[in-house]
């Protein structure tokens, strides 16, 4: 567990102060995945390193696991250490030794017994898969396989967390794929807390189960993922959002409602969780008398939960058209017209939606 | 008095002795020299203002004096250390003073090529400050340790020409006492050779020791 009390850090440089963090309140569970997400420069590298105490933070506590390590003596520090593991974007790795050595390093420093590092080290290197490069050196390796020898250094000493500083943001999407999947083993089969730095949302959509977004020094949202994918308040958070899930209306569906005569209507549907397992169009095309026509979707999964959006077009009369309507908005779906005047949404309709979706 | 090969023997090996062991003592003064301005820079491991801004100077007062001046003004001193101020063994003193801080610098440039990443991942790992120094930083920059070594080397083979000004003897020395002085062309000629060629070796043997240890 990992608790953010207040913690602000100042740096100061030529008589100017940069406010690196600002008031960050953050609570970390045990068990969480839980990411920091933010564009470079918004503190969250400065963040990450108050954990561990590469940075101090100028007012405010970090507690981790019950303790404030900044009151630790230099000795209780680097043996806490031990309980903290770190990986890097680059990886750090020393390329003068062997990758057997590199993960070996924090066994030695800790001054264990020569057997017992060697049975920790294979039994780790299995784990991350890499036994067979024991004998190798870093520069022979990709960087993928580099990243899971930074990962089995960091659990060489057996740790309760897990700091992952931009880890992914150096590899290539199959890459960081693999990476992820492996630290979503970690938590589960370790039980590892896991404290994730990214500017990606592929990650945080990925494998985390809460977020923070940061903004210049601020954390201007946090939450479960799931929550801040589906409602995000803040336009940074809106635009993290879109990198994973577009929701705006393409160009060419207003092209299409200009051009149309108005004998249809184009519904936007937003798929915020259980119900996307249904099977919404067809049972709706069934049930009334309407044509559906899907424009445009972009669903992925979240958690588990699918989560996404669909552009439909509703073909029918009248009275058939907003019998169906309603059927889909008592379903636990969003629905938003799309008006051809390019004002995006119709109102006219969205009181009786609004009531449908709360109630 | 003729110029035997006897004589270019002798000197041959007066050099070798006074470059091995004045590199011996320079060494071990360089990376100590090179290590505390590394370590107790502003923002370093061991960060020291007061022991940075007492080795900072007294490094660029000794790279600031020309090795031949160096060697008759520091005769006192030398005598105090040797018990004589003439000769082949008190000419390795001014050698060494001349070639510790010279190499300090080029340590210092060795140790600062190694990526700030290496020292942040050792701290987060809870290294002491001399594990970082001893695990991380002079393995890592063991083979460019080897390439400034190399360089001290040459540059001490140099030094040891001037060596003459104080009864030092070697190559250098016999090239200007009997080729300059007494007009013998042959002298300069050969000593010239011998020196080149064991320059080659000595940088050869740091090209591939590094190669070596670099694995490449």
């Amino acid at each position: 567990m990992i608790e953010f009390k207040n913690v602000s850090k100042v740096f100061e440089s030529n008589d100017k102060k940069i406010h690196a963090l600002n008031d960050i309140n953050i609570v970390v569970e045990k068990g969480d995945v839980f990411g920091v997400i933010g564009f470079s420069g918004a503190g969250k590298s400065t963040l990450i390193r108050t954990v561990n105490l590469l940075e101090y933070p100028t007012s405010g506590e970090v507690i981790i696991e019950g303790k404030n390590l900044a009151m630790l003596s230099e000795k209780e520090l680097c043996e806490e250490k031990k309980n903290i593991g770190m990986i890097f974007q680059h990886f750090n790795l020393l390329n003068s030794k062997t990758v057997f050595d590199n993960v070996a390093m924090p066994l030695i420093l800790s001054k264990k017994k020569k057997k017992e590092i060697e049975e920790r080290v294979y039994e780790i290197l299995r784990f991350v898969g890499l036994e067979d490069k024991a004998k190798n050196y870093p520069n022979q390796l990709s960087g993928g396989q580099k990243q899971r020898v930074g990962i089995a250094r960091a659990l060489a000493t057996n740790p309760s967390i897990l700091l992952c500083d931009e880890a992914t943001s150096a590899l290539d999407p199959q890459t960081t794929k693999s990476i992820l999947n492996l630290l979503k083993k970690i938590n589960e089969e370790y039980k590892i807390t896991i404290l994730i730095i990214t500017h990606e949302m592929e990650v945080i959509k990925e494998i985390c189960n809460r977020v923070a977004v940061m903004e210049e020094g601020r954390v201007i949202e946090s939450g479960s993922v799931f929550d801040i994918f589906a409602r995000p308040t803040t336009e940074t958070t809106r635009n993290f959002v879109r990198s994973v899930v577009r929701d705006e209306v393409p160009e060419s569906v207003y092209k299409m409602l200009k051009e149309n005569e108005y004998t249809s209507r184009v519904f936007k549907i937003d798929f915020l969780g259980a119900s996307s397992g249904q099977p919404l169009i067809s049972r709706t095309a069934k049930k009334y008398q309407v044509d559906i026509n899907v424009l445009f979707g972009n669903i992925t999964e979240l958690q588990g939960m699918p989560f996404g959006n669909l552009i439909v077009e509703l073909i029918g009369d009248d009275v058939e058209l907003e019998r169906a309507l309603q059927f889909i908005c008592n379903q636990d779906v969003e629905v938003k017209e799309v008006s051809e005047n390019g004002s995006h949404y119709g109102t006219h309709r969205a009181s009786a939606m609004g009531y449908a979706i709360h109630g | 008095m003729e110029v035997t090969t006897e004589l270019i023997v002798q000197a041959l090996w007066d050099t070798l002795y006074m470059v091995s062991i004045s590199l011996l003592f320079g060494s071990i003064i360089g990376i100590i020299l090179g290590m505390l301005l590394v370590v107790t820079r502003k923002g370093h491991i061991l960060e020291n203002k007061l022991i940075f801004s007492i080795v900072n100077p007294i490094v660029n007062t000794f790279r600031s004096i020309p090795f031949i001046i160096l060697l008759v003004a520091i005769i006192p001193f030398t005598r105090l250390i040797v018990g004589t101020s003439i000769g082949t063994t008190a000419a390795i003193v001014p050698l060494v003073l001349h070639i510790g801080p010279y190499m300090s610098r080029l340590v210092e440039n060795s140790l600062l090529e190694v990526d700030d990443g290496i020292i942040e991942a050792a701290k987060a790992m809870g290294a002491t400050p001399l594990q970082i120094i001893y695990r991380f930083l002079l393995p890592e920059a063991f083979p460019s340790l080897i390439l400034s070594i190399t360089t001290a080397t040459i540059g001490l083979i140099g030094a040891t020409a001037m060596a003459g000004a104080v009864g030092g003897g070697g190559l250098g020395d016999v090239a200007i006492t009997y080729g300059y002085q007494r007009f013998s062309t042959i002298t300069i000629f050969v000593t010239v050779i011998i020196l080149v060629i064991i320059v080659q070796v000595v940088q050869s043997l740091g090209n591939i020791l590094e190669r070596k240890i670099r694995r490449v």
